[in-house]
């Protein structure tokens, strides 16, 4: 045996579960941006989550109408156990974690002795410090469900309810958190006074509308809300999700096979009517965001698109140019889940968007298919140039943020 | 060449786990049926902590003869280490990733002399 033998040091954490500090879980994450210097770097995230459901005693609170309110308050208060009041959702179907083999998709249990913020800021200080971010937005979970609520209204009270309750809970406490607010979009007079409310909120930068619904987004009740948002250069952001009892899901029995097909496929449905029936032609200067439905889907919409509009231009005679034209340079889109086994894929995905000016990195922590800003850093095609833009600087452009 | 001191032999019950950290380089320490497997603490996909892992069987579906399939079960003997990053897993003896063969954890030189465990970088 060698003379020198050196004694290490054992880790905190042994075994990560859902207990483990944010910090521990990220620590790799930490390390790699020290190692490239990410100090000296401007990076936003814009899509991490937190889950409001475990707040959802405080967000009730602030809900508007007072019966409802009263009624929220008594459910949350005498049916312990009980889901949240008036979510819907896909309720025990959250296989994300792979049977615990991913820990911080299943909970976040850490300690937080902070008692000057709410817990949700300290939880996302943490991961922010994780991957050296300088704005994290942050969007609700099982909210992203609500689009499929049958009370229209019950997404009104709720959506207005947890707004309010972001701001003021989490979004004052820290400038560098962000939010891109919810719109009650099934009802779009509400979606107008949405925008009209909280387009000065404080951490507001633009507006989200979460894509699992069947509203049609070129119906004319929208173009009020377009013109608002357009006027007030706020982006609007399509969060994806998946929705397992969509008909056209409901034959795959794999949690992998339908969430890879549901995050891309309410996007795909989505972008198809607004770009067919014009509505960059129409709001030029609107900004729309497309959110968690990673990218390899579009190449192939563009090409989809581009084929067959230039068969059938009579059916979208809006367009003057091209869909992929229109996808490309007056859309945007978040990087995560990146998929990246085929990086000549990839490569040519980026150069089809335009991703030094379109694309924006997002983690969308906690979530099991996160990513690291070294995603895109470790890109070898990549310029330096188009790495800063991707890791930030495209979203402090199209939010106005302070770099 | 350095060699690192992990800890007695008795230290490890079956499946316990060392993961350790000498300057930059972290590395996990195993023992499985009595045998010590050591890996660097990243994971081929994103350099997550894949040592600070959950260890799992290794899922399979058994097809019968007509090309049905049943209940899934742990296929006997086996033992994953999973990525809690984001769920990769790769096999606690080999290293090679479930998945993706190609895709392998970086494997560290294991020593056991006089009861103790040592790992050589």
């Amino acid at each position: 045996m060698d003379a020198k033998i050196s004694i290490p040091r054992e880790l905190p954490v042994q075994e990560i579960d859902v207990y483990t500090d944010t910090r521990d879980l990220l620590a790799h994450s930490r390390r790699e941006a020290r190692r490239k210097g990410f100090e000296d770097w401007l990076i936003c995230d814009i899509d991490a989550h937190h889950v409001e459901t475990v707040s959802w005693h405080e967000i009730i609170e602030y809900i508007e109408d007072p019966v409802v309110r009263d009624q929220a308050l008594m459910y949350q208060k005498e049916r312990i156990g009980a889901p949240p009041y008036g979510l819907n959702g896909d309720l025990g179907l959250r296989y994300q974690d792979v049977g615990g083999r991913i820990p911080h998709q299943s909970d976040r249990r850490e300690k937080v002795t902070e008692t000057d913020v709410h817990r949700d800021v300290t939880l996302t200080r943490r991961a922010m410090e994780g991957f050296a971010c300088d704005y994290m937005v942050v969007f609700p979970t099982p909210m992203l469900f609500l689009g499929m609520h049958p009370q229209p209204e019950m997404e009104v009270w709720l959506g207005r309810a947890y707004n309010r309750w972001l701001i003021d809970k989490v979004l004052s406490a820290d400038d560098r958190i962000k939010t891109l607010a919810y719109i009650p979009f099934n009802t779009p007079k509400e979606a107008e006074r949405t925008v009209e409310e909280f387009s000065d909120a404080k951490g507001v930068i633009g507006f989200c509308v979460t894509s699992t619904r069947y509203k049609p987004v070129h119906h004319n009740d929208y173009m009020r809300l377009y013109a608002m948002l357009q006027e007030r250069n706020m982006p609007l952001a399509f969060h994806a999700g998946y929705h397992w009892q969509d008909p056209s899901l409901m034959t795959v029995n794999r949690f992998l096979g339908m969430h890879a097909l549901g995050f891309a496929w309410c996007n795909i449905v989505h972008m198809t009517n607004w770009v067919l029936n014009g509505i960059p032609e129409r709001f030029p200067n609107l900004k729309s965001i497309w959110v968690e439905s990673g990218l390899a889907w579009v190449p192939f919409l563009m090409q989809r698109l581009d084929d067959q509009f230039l068969m059938r231009p009579s059916e979208a005679p809006q367009l003057k140019r091209l869909p992929s034209d229109y996808m490309r340079e007056h859309c945007w889109y978040t990087s995560q889940p990146m998929e990246t086994t085929n990086m000549k894929a990839l490569e040519v995905t980026l150069e089809m968007i335009n991703a030094e000016t379109q694309l924006l990195w997002a983690s969308d922590w906690p979530h099991f298919d996160f990513d690291v800003p070294s995603v895109i850093f470790d890109l070898p095609f990549l310029s330096e140039q188009a790495r800063r833009n991707i890791m930030g600087l495209n979203a402090a452009r199209i939010f106005d943020l302070k770099r | 060449m350095e060699t690192i001191r992990i800890g007695r032999i008795e230290d490890f019950g079956e499946r316990d786990r060392k993961v350790i950290a000498h300057g930059d380089v972290e590395i996990g320490v195993f023992r499985v049926d009595g045998e010590f497997y050591a890996w660097h603490n990243d994971c081929a996909h994103r350099g997550g902590p894949v040592c600070q892992g959950r260890l799992y069987g290794r899922v399979e579906e058994p097809v019968a003869e007509d090309g049905t399939v049943g209940a899934l079960r742990y296929k006997p003997g086996s033992l994953n280490i999973v990525c809690p990053w984001h769920g990769y897993e790769y096999d606690i003896r080999t290293g090679v990733n479930q998945g993706h063969p190609a895709l392998r954890l970086r494997k560290a030189e294991v020593q056991v002399t006089n009861g103790e465990v040592y790992v050589v970088l």
